[in-house]
């Protein structure tokens, strides 16, 4: 190695090239891999939804299967469909972040410890004919150490669960992570969601009793977890969330 | 060729950077708990040392040894950068699990040691070799850390059933530690004493001597 390695000069003119060519490789990567990424993010996010409401087939292309599924944005104060916003680019997590389109949520309000809280929210229905077979709803909320994040779909009489899944979560695996066991997620398919025009749905810790429609059990060994899951999931059925939209959907006002 | 081999194949067994120079240490705990993760992983890093020796290698006589650190965290992050876009284009689903980890190789020390160590001073086709192989050695140790965990941890092999799951109403119990990280601490101690049993030349001489517990002598 020369000594003229070490001058100022060389090195300044090495840290500068060095620079601009990992940017342009770097940058470069990004922008040509992109819209594969972007291919990848929506068939998984079409993956879960479909996933929720119990209709997935892994033999089948994501695509084909979720033609079937309707993509509507409510919003959450009235429970009615809004108009004339392109559904496409409406992004129902960037808005919980952006206060222009949310609202900060209170205490009391704030079961599922998510803060703020979008005004519009973006569904999926399953029609058939005049019919609405599915509903699926986007929900969240705070677990133990993580937000939870999923999806839980209803059948046609706006009362039974037809389904719940998280897609994103970090809960301790075995014992939290067990959201995903599907034993588990199967319990929910049939349940009944409103009685008196409450949210009776619930976790019962120890086991819920078989023939307790509104019963779920909740996962031994992850208290807190479960106690989110069940926060999140009276939360957004509740007024604050989709009751008011489901009601609408219940009586045909929409 | 036979240095090649050497290159190759001396770090998978005889110099292992985790086993040996105990390198690498912290990602091998997080991502070996299932074996198709650790797989790719091991493809990421793989890549990643090969390609940052190559490169460091063939800059070597143009870098000043004053930012020369600075220079191959530059070329390893960028490669690290790719790999990350790489995986997230092409293998979506083991890119979910692998999250934060693939960003983390630019961390681990294997990588920089090896760019530090060998391709600083050695010509780029033996620097690539020598970053490959050492993406093996490391490689070897997370598929048989992958292997015991993923097992014992969720009766599996590469996703498919190996032993049936009591909650699947087989009879196999997991050992939720084994999904843990701490428990590839565990299996990586238990695979230096074996390969240091084994290869006796690896047993480091005692830094200092420990003293026998001295008793009191009567005065």
């Amino acid at each position: 190695m020369s000594s003229n390695n070490e001058s100022i000069q060389k090195t300044v003119t090495v840290a500068l090239v060095l620079c601009l060519v990992c940017s342009v490789i770097v940058s470069a990567s990004a922008v040509i891999l992109r819209p594969e990424q972007a291919v990848n993010e929506k068939a998984n996010m079409q993956m879960n939804i479909l996933q929720a409401a119990g209709m997935f087939d892994p033999q089948q292309s994501i695509q084909t299967q979720f033609q079937i599924v309707t993509t509507r944005l409510v919003n959450l104060d009235t429970g009615e469909f809004i108009k004339g916003m392109d559904v496409d680019r409406y992004n129902q997590r960037k808005a919980s972040k952006d206060p222009s389109m949310n609202r900060v949520l209170s205490t009391d309000e704030d079961i599922a410890s998510i803060k703020r809280q979008a005004k519009i929210a973006k569904v999926y229905l399953i029609v058939n004919g005049d019919q609405i077979e599915k509903i699926i709803l986007p929900i969240h909320g705070y677990g133990l150490w993580s937000t939870l994040y999923g999806f839980m779909a209803l059948e046609g009489d706006v009362n039974t669960v037809a389904g719940l899944g998280f897609y994103e979560h970090a809960e301790t695996p075995g014992l939290g992570g067990e959201v995903d066991n599907p034993n588990w997620k199967n319990q929910w398919m049939g349940k009944q969601v409103y009685k008196n025009n409450e949210v009776a749905l619930r976790l019962v810790k120890g086991g819920a009793d078989r023939t307790d429609a509104y019963g779920v059990d909740a996962l031994s060994g992850a208290t807190l977890t479960s106690r989110g899951v069940d926060n999140l999931v009276k939360f957004w059925l509740s007024d604050t969330g989709f009751k008011p939209f489901l009601d609408n959907l219940r009586h045909g006002r929409i | 060729m036979a240095k090649t081999k050497e290159l190759l194949f001396d770090p998978v067994v005889n110099d292992n950077p985790i086993a040996l120079q105990v390198l690498g240490i912290c990602s091998a705990l997080a991502v070996t708990s299932s074996m198709s993760v650790a797989f790719v992983m091991s493809l990421a890093v793989i890549a990643v040392t090969a390609f940052s020796n190559l490169f460091v290698s063939v800059i070597r006589s143009q870098i000043p040894s004053s930012i020369r650190i600075i220079v191959q965290m530059t070329i390893i992050a960028s490669l690290v950068i790719v790999v990350d876009q790489i995986l997230k284009a092409f293998a979506y689903e083991i890119s979910k699990q692998l999250s934060v980890f693939v960003g983390l190789i630019i961390t681990n020390c294997i990588v920089m040691g090896r760019a530090e160590a060998f391709a600083m001073k050695n010509g780029p086709v033996d620097s690539f070799i020598d970053g490959i192989g050492n993406g093996l050695g490391y490689s070897a140790i997370l598929m048989i850390v992958g292997f015991i965990r993923e097992l014992f941890g969720s009766g599996t092999l590469f996703g498919v059933e190996i032993l049936t799951k009591a909650t699947d109403g087989g009879w196999y119990y997991t050992n939720g530690m084994m999904l843990l990280p701490p428990s590839a601490f565990f299996i990586i101690g238990f695979l230096i004493w074996g390969i240091r049993a084994w290869k006796t030349a690896q047993i480091e001489a005692d830094e200092f001597k420990i003293a026998p517990n001295s008793k009191a002598k009567e005065a």
